[in-house]
């Protein structure tokens, strides 16, 4: 418990350190002449057409959607390092076969061209 | 308390006598613990915060150097001071907000990237007793806050209500993320071979031989990964000043731009930290039981020569497309960390069962086995060029049935080439799981 106190502390200093300077330059030290020109979104000096938040291009759903499954992998391969030195060989021939499929994913993935940059 | 205790263990000696102090005046035994914790962990943020300080200087001293300029020479002796200059500088401009920006999400993606990156410092032992908090979950913990910083990448991107921000905060989406799968299974190799995921159990693990003698292909595949989370040069797509002018931070003035470079510049000595930690033996070194303040200086040097590699990576590689970087992440980083993975499992369960227990015959055979895993990549990385040079010649000779007119003609060849040759590897690289 003493362990995660100090990070919950390590956190908020973490977030008082920058926020400091953060606040110091733009209530005290920092001019503030603003005009709507000057506010206005940086596009090589011409407005801005049209809405910015557009949508995201499907592609970047894929990559996240693979890496997700890597992800959920990891959360089952950490604890298993860590027992390592209590599990049986056949056990770590089960984890090959997991690493295995986890593969044969990725291989389906490659060739359905989800990992293809369009 | 002599002096001898004093010297070995400067920390816990230090603590007892402020507690010691505390104690006497009549504070609580819980409110002794709390003080002591917030001065440990000032101690260690400021140390953090203060150090980019100095590493922007050596950085821009070190690229001046390689492009054959002199760098920032001028403030204080050898230009040490220009940081502190450019920090003050920072401080006096105007903080501007642009017209449509989502302001609570602008203003906490600074400060989110920079928490991200200090909080990482928490569990980093510097030597054996000089260690923020032991936390047995500590290599997951790197990794849980470390991806903070894409999230904190994105807001600031998205919020900025500007394109180019928003197409920096698109490639973030799709790097960052990307290169988190080979980093996550190259990290669970030093604790496989540690079995622990506490970072000074991994750091004591490796008394006898580093790791990075059991697990150089792991080693190498984090090094590269780390390198792409911070974003630096050969993977800064997500700030490519050809490109998209700034990227995320294009709209941030005064100190909360400064903050995204604290952040990126001590997130990449933080790569060097944590490679000498998993990798390279932390603070271990010769004579370091008999003095363990020398195991600071151990893991500073260390870490600095990660530091090295990574700002010589900078300033001598040209930065990659973003096809070609998500190819090389998911066509060739992620295979061969999940092969690393398995032969290392395999090899050091072997070893432990035929009852061998001297730690440099471990390391020996398993960096055997990882020598036949580079040797197989290497066999199967050439062999896949071979097929698609030689579709490449096919094509070029007038034998693609896809080829079009004679004017883009080379194109087209390229592109069959290139299909050709992405299905290739993928058939390629399975006997090798």
């Amino acid at each position: 418990m003493n362990e995660w106190t100090f990070i919950g502390l390590f956190l908020l200093m973490g977030a008082i350190f920058p926020g400091a300077p953060i606040l110091l330059n733009s209530l005290i030290l920092g001019p503030k002449k603003n005009n709507p020109v000057k506010n206005s979104p940086y596009e090589c000096g011409i407005e801005t057409v049209g809405d910015t938040w557009v949508q995201f291009k499907v592609q970047y759903y894929i990559f996240a959607l693979v890496f997700v499954v890597f992800g959920v992998e990891t959360i089952f391969l950490f604890p298993f390092a860590v027992a390592f030195q209590q599990v049986a060989l056949f056990m770590v021939v089960e984890m090959t076969l997991f690493i295995v499929i986890l593969a044969g994913g990725l291989l389906y993935a490659w060739r359905k061209g989800a990992l293809e940059w369009v | 308390m002599d002096i001898g205790q004093l010297f070995n263990d400067p920390v816990g000696q230090i603590r007892q006598l402020l507690a010691q102090l505390l104690t006497s005046i009549g504070l609580a035994p819980q409110a002794v613990d709390l003080i002591l914790m917030v001065i440990g962990v000032v101690i260690i943020a400021s140390f953090c915060l203060l150090l980019p300080l100095f590493l922007i200087w050596f950085e821009r001293r070190v690229v001046a150097r390689m492009q054959d300029r002199v760098g920032p020479n001028r403030v204080g002796p050898q230009g040490l001071l220009q940081t502190i200059a450019d920090a003050i500088k920072l401080l006096i401009k105007e903080d501007i907000t642009p017209t449509g920006a989502d302001k609570i999400v602008y203003n906490a993606a600074p400060i989110l990237s920079v928490i991200a990156v200090i909080s990482m410092w928490a569990v980093i032992p510097f030597a054996a007793t000089i260690v923020g908090t032991s936390l047995n979950v500590g290599a997951l913990y790197i990794v849980s806050v470390g991806s903070l910083g894409t999230l904190a990448i994105m807001m600031g991107g998205w919020s900025s209500n500007n394109k180019y921000a928003l197409l920096g905060a698109f490639r973030t989406a799709a790097q960052l993320v990307s290169y988190e799968a080979p980093l996550l299974l190259s990290l669970s190799v030093p604790v496989l071979l540690a079995r622990s995921m506490d970072l000074n159990t991994i750091v004591a693990a490796q008394k006898d031989v580093w790791f990075i003698v059991a697990a150089p292909v792991a080693a190498l595949i984090f090094f590269l990964t780390s390198v792409a989370e911070v974003g630096r040069t050969p993977f800064d797509l997500l700030e490519a000043e050809s490109e998209i002018v700034a990227g995320f931070h294009i709209e941030y003035t005064g100190m909360k731009f400064g903050m995204f470079f604290v952040a990126e510049f001590l997130h990449a000595f933080t790569v060097g930290a944590l490679t000498a930690i998993l990798f390279l033996g932390g603070w271990q070194g010769p004579f370091v039981e008999q003095v363990p303040l020398l195991g600071v200086l151990y893991f500073m040097a260390k870490a600095f020569a990660g530091y090295f590699l990574v700002i010589l990576m900078r300033a001598a590689l040209p930065r990659i497309r973003i096809d070609h970087m998500l190819d090389f992440n998911w066509k060739f980083l992620v295979p061969v960390a999940l092969a690393a993975i398995v032969v290392t499992m395999l090899g050091d369960k072997l070893i432990q069962t035929a009852g061998i227990d001297s730690a440099w015959i471990r390391a020996g055979l398993l960096f055997l086995v990882n020598a036949v895993l580079a040797w197989a990549t290497y066999w199967l990385l050439s062999a896949s060029a071979r097929r698609l040079r030689a579709a490449e010649e096919a094509a070029a000779a007038g034998h693609d049935p896809m080829g079009g007119g004679p004017d883009d003609h080379g194109d087209q060849a390229e592109h069959a080439a290139v299909a050709h040759g992405d299905h290739g590897p993928a058939a390629a690289s399975a006997p090798a799981h």
